[in-house]
């Protein structure tokens, strides 16, 4: 698709504009977008506020809102923050931590898009409120090592590393313990 | 004031300092995205829920050190002036987002300007580190070293399948921004920049001009940053990061290479001339200023000139942003007055005496 200014370069921007309740979109290359005002480049949030609710548009809400099957999506409103699937499809940021748990079912797809295909989280944990979180990553990354142990036939440090694991497995039982008491 | 203690204000101690590859990296700068468990993001907490996270930072790091990071002072963004708030963002502490917000929020800085801890703007907690050149690895050291010290005072909203919850899509997972400030003038001048766009945003990394006073794009000056927050590992995003900002690094250094010896004498005519003008002209906008900022620092970068430092033009690619320029002169300015000012400032700088 060619861009609507320039006729010229690819679209790569998607907008949403709602002008007096009018919903248009409007889609741009890169270079229109930001001397159209459109985009900031300087200002990355909102950049990719924009761009993102124009995918949240194409993306989980494909067809024209007056579809009754899509009634039900934008009942959903978050406990905490009251925001609804509605809003947040529009504005494509959460209100609170629990908007995640509440609009679960239609986040895959979004991440999906914006972070190359990339659905979990695999970095970092909070050492100290999650600390049972790290123990068990922990495990699991030595669990896989010991298989590739086997595999190679390596039985003797496999050996050593399942002694390593059960050690693990016991200190995350006694630290949960000492955690439920507190 | 004197121009000198002027100066000494207004640049960051940690940028006087060279970090490695100083002649095209300018800076690394280290991102951290996190939120409070309890408190909804500031898109929809009130007031109320809003001063609940400002004080508890105030209580627990206002006037706190950590590590090198002496003396975190908290500002309220409330209580700042407009321009005080310019030149914050002008310096990168803050962004201009978080200068024009009305709700409760503001900014823990440390002494030496290299921490950054923004309150309430899009999350609760923006943590920002920087290093002078390319210093990737040690950036991400260093802010998981400050993430654990606020943790051990803040419930962080994590989940364990989405990670580090954030306001934005976009910064969800591990909530980290990392970027590299380039000056990139060879690859620029040759067109080559623009070719390599498409295959760096494959990688998942983004690439923007450096923006100066309204949308005119700033000498040459590039920002490079990771695009995808989640699903990869913290040390794996600042992996792939570096290995491409080394490629262009070699790109660039080639293409000044060439640019030598395919167009020695074009290339000193240029570079002369934007020293001649910044030296004499008495009128200059930030874009022209910024061209030849550019021009001169690759100048000294490549060895034409030899009385200057590039800290001098470090100075002034600072100095010559309108926020800057208004702070010195203590009153508003129009901008045909700042244009007079700007190059009056250039002159004075570019006439002091350089080691
Ligand atoms: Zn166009
Ligand atoms: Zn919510």
């Amino acid at each position: 698709m060619k861009c609507e200014v320039c006729q010229q370069r690819e679209v790569s921007v998607h907008l949403t504009n709602y002008l007096n309740g009018q919903k248009t979109e409007i889609h741009l290359c890169q270079q229109c977008a930001i001397e159209k005002g459109y985009l900031d480049a300087d200002e990355e949030s909102y950049t990719i506020h924009d761009l993102l609710s124009g995918f949240f548009n194409v993306q989980a809400n494909p067809t024209t809102k007056a579809e009754p099957d899509h009634r039900a999506e934008h009942q959903l409103t978050c406990p905490q923050c009251q925001m609804t699937y509605q809003q947040f499809n529009k504005i494509g940021k959460f209100g609170c931590s629990k908007c995640y748990q509440t609009f679960s079912s239609f986040l895959n797809p979004i991440f999906r898009r914006v972070h190359s295909g990339n659905t979990g989280h695999t970095g970092r944990i909070p050492k100290r409120k999650h600390v049972h979180l790290q123990h068990q990553r922990l495990i699991q990354n030595y669990r896989d090592q010991l298989q590739e142990l086997v595999k190679e036939e390596k039985f003797e440090e496999a050996a050593e590393l399942r002694d390593k694991i059960k050690d693990l497995e016991q200190e995350g039982k006694s630290s949960a313990k000492k955690g439920d008491e507190l | 004031m004197s121009l000198q203690s002027f100066i000494d204000q207004a640049i960051s101690p940690w940028m006087q300092e060279q970090g490695p590859d100083h002649d095209i990296v300018l800076s690394t700068r280290i991102r951290l995205a996190r939120n409070f468990t309890d408190v909804p993001f500031p898109l929809k907490a009130d007031d109320t829920k809003l001063q609940i996270v400002s004080n508890w930072l105030k209580e627990h790091f206002n006037h706190q050190s950590f590590l090198e990071y002496k003396n975190l002072e908290y500002f309220d963004m409330a209580s700042l002036q407009q321009l005080e708030k310019q030149i914050l963002v002008e310096k990168h502490l803050i962004s201009p987002l978080l200068a024009e917000r009305d709700k409760v929020s503001g900014v823990l800085l440390s002494k030496n300007e290299q921490v950054s801890i923004m309150v309430n703007e899009e999350d609760h907690i923006r943590l920002q580190l920087y290093l002078p050149g390319l210093q990737l690895e040690r950036g991400l050291t260093e802010a998981f070293k400050i993430d654990d010290w606020l943790e051990a005072k803040i419930d962080y909203a994590f989940d364990q399948e989405r990670g580090y919850l954030t306001s934005c899509p976009t910064n969800v997972g591990t909530g980290l921004r990392a970027s590299v400030m380039m000056h990139l003038p060879a690859l620029t001048l040759t067109g080559k920049v623009r070719k390599m766009l498409p295959a760096i945003h494959q990688l998942g990394l983004v690439v923007r001009g450096i923006y100066g006073e309204g949308s005119k794009a700033h000498g040459n000056v590039y920002q490079i940053s990771n695009q995808v927050t989640l699903g990869r590992s913290e040390q794996d995003i600042i992996h792939d990061l570096h290995s491409v900002v080394k490629q262009l690094i070699n790109y660039e250094r080639k293409a000044r290479q060439s640019l030598i010896e395919q167009s020695g004498i074009r290339l000193e005519d240029r570079i002369f001339r934007s020293y001649g003008t910044l030296k004499y002209s008495r009128v200059i906008e930030s874009q022209e200023a910024a061209k030849c900022l550019s021009d001169l620092r690759l100048a000294i970068d490549l060895g034409y000139i030899q009385d200057l430092s590039t800290t001098a033009v470090n100075e002034l690619m600072i100095l010559t942003q309108p926020g800057f320029l208004q702070q010195y002169t203590q009153e508003i300015l129009t901008p045909e007055k700042r244009d007079v000012k700007r190059a009056s400032i250039i002159r004075e700088r570019l006439s002091i005496e350089d080691k």
